[in-house]
């Protein structure tokens, strides 16, 4: 089998997948997006059966998933499964309609009217940029007047969504949240991701990755989530509420999973490999 | 290995054979460096900044 990997910048999660693909007995080829031109005219000359997506920034991802898709090329994750997890919005609201529970979330246009919508879901609340990563740029207001400056902070950067405002509960929940991930047809290895110092549990922000036993409940979860959300590859970040159990805080169509091999000595990417091979062959 | 120069400092830079192109490489300088690969050729140059859309 001839497995492209689509990558900008070759992480440890990208080489780790190339080095299982070959010890599977594939044959891979590294597609560097950076270097690629597509015309609208022709093909791009690369010979995979299937492709990987693995670039780390956002848009990269989605376009360069769209034009392989494009040109008949299957590519994990697809560019709809992409855009679904990468906004923000769109993740919390396919899902709260799908009855799978997130923090009780509002989004707006205006000020005033995220203002009001912080109100309503009453303080302390959470703006979120609706395009973002790692973290960043996510705060908690305590009241309107912190509230009003992230907002401001939010509006002077450059995002593409910096005039539209998200905003969520505050979930209480421990010092730790989940990351579980779906993987082809089952959901086989999860992490808590674990900080006393910080609400925000991104392990990019210092949180500690710990082992975590994956109950029926969450793996059901995980897999609704990749029936509403779509593509083979997901990292589900979920909050544990005391009042509501399990609540769906972000998806990830391009996860990260070092510290979840590390922690759990499961092979992600050996395992994705061999769940791609099986869907290949259907 | 194959022995580079860093494009902000002059100096020799180390780097694997079978390096990707976009691989990262911090040089003693203290410039964050990307391989860039001509053909089956490898140079460096400086490495693109974190983008705000990078990132899980
Ligand atoms: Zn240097």
């Amino acid at each position: 089998m001839k497995v492209g990997i689509a990558y900008d910048l070759p992480r440890w999660e990208e080489k780790n997948i190339i080095q299982e693909a070959k010890n599977e007995g594939h044959q891979v080829i590294p597609f560097y997006s950076k270097q690629g031109i597509f015309y609208s005219d022709s093909n791009i000359d690369i010979e995979a059966d299937l492709f990987i997506q693995r670039n780390v920034s956002h848009s990269r991802a989605v376009m360069t998933s769209f034009l392989i898709e494009s040109q008949g090329i299957p590519i994990v994750n697809d560019y709809v499964t992409l855009i679904k997890s990468e906004n923000k919005a769109f993740t919390t609201f396919i899902l709260s309609r799908a009855d799978i529970k997130t923090p009780r979330t509002a989004v707006s246009m205006e000020k005033d009217m995220a203002l009001s919508s912080a109100s309503t879901l009453g303080y302390p609340v959470v703006i979120k940029p609706i395009e973002g990563s790692w973290g960043r740029m996510i705060a908690k207001a305590q009241d309107e007047d912190s509230l009003r400056s992230f907002m401001e902070y939010q509006e002077f950067t450059s995002m593409y969504y910096r005039s539209i405002y998200y905003i969520q509960e505050f979930v209480k929940k421990p010092d730790r949240d989940i990351r579980i991930f779906a993987i082809g047809d089952d959901a086989p290895v999860g992490i808590y991701r674990v900080n006393p110092k910080n609400w925000r549990t991104n392990t990019a922000l210092g949180a500690k990755a710990e082992p975590l036993a994956i109950d029926a409940e969450l793996r059901e979860l995980a897999l609704k989530v990749k029936d509403k959300i779509g593509g083979f590859f997901l990292g589900i970040d979920v909050f544990e509420d005391k009042e509501k159990g399990y609540v769906i805080d972000e998806v990830n169509g391009v996860p990260e999973f070092k510290n979840t091999v590390r922690v759990t000595g499961f092979n992600v990417s050996k395992y994705l490999i061999t769940k791609l091979m099986e869907w290949y062959k259907k | 290995m194959v022995v580079l120069k860093c494009p902000v400092c002059g100096g020799d830079v180390t780097v694997e054979d079978d390096a990707l192109p976009g691989e990262l490489v911090e040089h003693e300088c203290g410039a964050q460096l990307e391989v860039v690969k001509n053909g089956d050729k490898l140079s460096l140059k400086l490495a693109e900044q974190v983008g705000e859309d990078w990132g899980e």
